[in-house]
């Protein structure tokens, strides 16, 4: 029996020639990961573990994202303590504010994820990197101390789900929206434990921003890893961003799949995921009339470029609405720059919306946007859980950024096709 | 191993946001954290809690972020195990590496309701529900998953691989 994508790289960092799924194994790593968060965790744990050299200085990244800039002096403590680790350690990737962005936007433009990889991070959105070819997941801080000492991580191996991409997505439709409708057809626990592996004609038609967004609500559904196939594309960004090797994987023809879905992009429509589960999906068509307080555009899943570019679309000569709050936040830094360069942030501002340095704020109800009771935010984030982004009765919609700008504009969840933005033009 | 405690019951999908909401994360002390477990679904959890309890919830418990904060302040509050209908990925890898028992079951959920006594036999494979007078079989851990509790968690288990 072949084996699925996933399992090939896995095995081929077990030393393995074959995997199967259930199967426990020990694999090398090619990246381990942590934040200002789980970090200071891990590296607690490492000591006691008896670590005293991290195994690999190139291969650890560690990132103050979540709480930082620094957000109170609680969070300055542990930014301060990873950043100490980092230093004593001599880290190659410890990026320090001005330099950093979100992790999972952060490392692939830096190079440091490419196809073929594994990856661990002690965050769940670790997955992102599926969109490169790479075996990506998140794990817990224990596990990151572990393979700062050993530069391995033992695994259940995965079994998959098929997602057979077809057709084009009409103009508004973007990654975040076919995750979205994925995650509402099979449920947050749908792909628990499993791969959730992309294939078909579909895929040529979605850029590589779109692509992690996809992958990086994997986790939403549960699942292990998100992974896409290695085309042209994939191989031209990782040209661009990365001076490393990689090495393309394929699924055998023979491959086992739990389950095959076959979807249509043609026919999906903007998606909004309505409180408190990404899976409690409703297409923008059967929205109604949702008042918001805030709108939040950026994270690791939507904070790219391109989200930028599809929000500046529609912001482009409208103005936020009287009394709604609008807060952007690009991923890394370079995409900020980018964003200046080409005239974003200038529309965003225009239009009254609120522009910050890259953080993970208020994804996490961390900071720069926090809810208060009751309030209602329209966000391109990934989760909607009670509490997640402030009060435990506000309530988060999770959106595409067209979608998001929208609703900034029109104070309430809004198609994006209906507002007359300059991106109806082209 | 054995334990034994009164049931605190939920439902489906509850994830790590709830457990210890990301506002409490400035901290990675889990005394702290346990003042604020369970807060935003069950405002009494952390008062009511007592040493050895048990958690019983429906699927995908512990769903969301990677925050080992949140088996460690489950840990921390006195829970000696967690029985669900399933468990997210993460979570049920964290929980064993630090040494928080999980029991997956679908039919268990069922039998066991809110304030039962229930007592848990590891090494039997057993549960007695003290309150309903029935014993129930578990299933036990994978070989691998056995390896790293025996040694204590993940960390023990790293440890004793730096001195071989
Ligand atoms: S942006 Fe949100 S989901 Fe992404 S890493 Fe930060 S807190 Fe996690």
């Amino acid at each position: 029996m072949g084996m699925t994508m996933t399992q090939k790289i896995l095995a081929a960092h077990a030393g393995l020639e074959r995997v199967a799924a259930g199967e426990y194994i020990e694999a090398k790593l090619d990246m381990v990961l942590g934040n200002d968060i789980t970090a200071p965790v891990a590296i607690k744990e490492f000591e006691k573990m008896g670590g005293k050299e991290v195994f690999h200085k190139g291969k650890i990244a560690l990132v103050p994202d979540h709480f930082a800039p620094n957000k109170d002096i609680k969070s300055a403590e542990q930014c301060k303590f990873m950043r100490e680790f980092a230093l004593a350690q001599e880290v190659d990737n410890y990026f320090e504010i001005g330099e950093m962005g979100i992790e999972h936007a952060l490392l692939p433009e830096k190079g440091l994820v490419v196809a073929g990889d594994v990856v661990i991070g002690a965050d769940s959105h670790t997955c992102t990197y599926g969109a490169l070819g790479a075996f990506s997941t998140g794990v817990g801080s224990t596990d990151m101390a572990a393979a700062m000492v050993t530069g391995e991580a033992w695994f259940k191996v995965p079994s998959a789900i098929k997602f057979n991409l077809r057709g084009r997505p009409s103009k508004w439709v973007s990654g975040k929206d076919i995750i979205l409708h994925i995650i509402g057809k099979i449920g947050v626990d749908g792909a628990l434990y499993k791969s959730m592996e992309f294939v078909g004609d579909g895929i040529e038609h979605l850029t590589m921003d779109n692509r992690f967004t996809i992958s990086n609500m994997a986790i939403e559904a549960g699942a292990k890893n998100g992974i896409f196939p290695v085309d042209q594309r994939t191989i031209e960004y990782i040209r661009e961003h990365s001076h490393r090797d990689f090495q393309i994987y394929q699924a055998d023809e023979d491959a086992k799949y739990d389950k095959v879905y076959n979807i249509d992009l043609s026919k999906i429509r903007p998606t909004v995921a309505f409180p408190h589960l990404p899976d409690n999906t409703r297409t923008i068509d059967e929205v109604g009339n949702i008042e918001i307080d805030q709108v939040v555009i950026g994270s690791c899943t939507n904070g790219r470029i391109e989200d930028l570019r599809a929000a500046a679309k529609v912001f482009k000569n409208k103005k936020v609405k009287k009394g709604l709050r609008a807060i952007i936040f690009p991923a890394t830094q370079k995409i900020y720059l980018q964003a200046i360069e080409e005239g974003l942030i200038s529309i965003f501002i225009e239009a009254g919306a609120a522009v910050s340095t890259p953080t993970c704020g208020p994804c996490l109800g961390g900071h720069m946007g926090v809810l208060a009771e009751g309030e209602r935010c329209v966000a391109t984030t990934n989760r909607n859980f009670v509490g997640r982004m402030g009060h435990a009765t506000s309530e988060i919609y999770l959106a595409s950024p067209a979608v998001a700008a929208a609703s900034a504009i029109a104070g309430k969840i809004f198609n994006p096709e209906k507002i007359g933005g300059q991106g109806d033009e082209n | 191993m054995k334990t034994k405690g009164k049931v605190h019951k939920y439902g489906d999908n509850v994830d790590t946001d709830v457990i210890i909401p990301a506002r409490y994360l400035s901290t990675g002390d889990a005394e702290e954290l346990k003042r604020h477990c369970m807060e935003d679904i069950d405002k009494e959890f952390a008062a009511r809690v007592e040493k050895g309890d048990i958690i019983v919830a429906g699927k995908n418990f512990g769903s969301g972020s990677s925050r080992e904060h949140a088996p460690m302040a489950i840990k921390a509050s006195g829970i000696s195990c967690l029985i669900a209908e399933s468990f997210a990925r993460i979570f049920h890898r964290n929980s064993f590496n630090i040494g928080l028992p999980i029991i997956e079951n679908q039919g268990l959920v069922k039998e066991i309701e809110k304030g039962d006594y229930v007592e848990i036999d590891f090494e039997k494979g057993s549960i007695f529900n003290i309150t309903k007078n029935k014993t129930y079989k578990i299933q036990p851990y994978p070989e691998f998953v056995q390896r790293i509790i025996q040694s204590g968690g993940l960390g023990n288990y790293i440890k004793e691989k730096i001195n071989e």
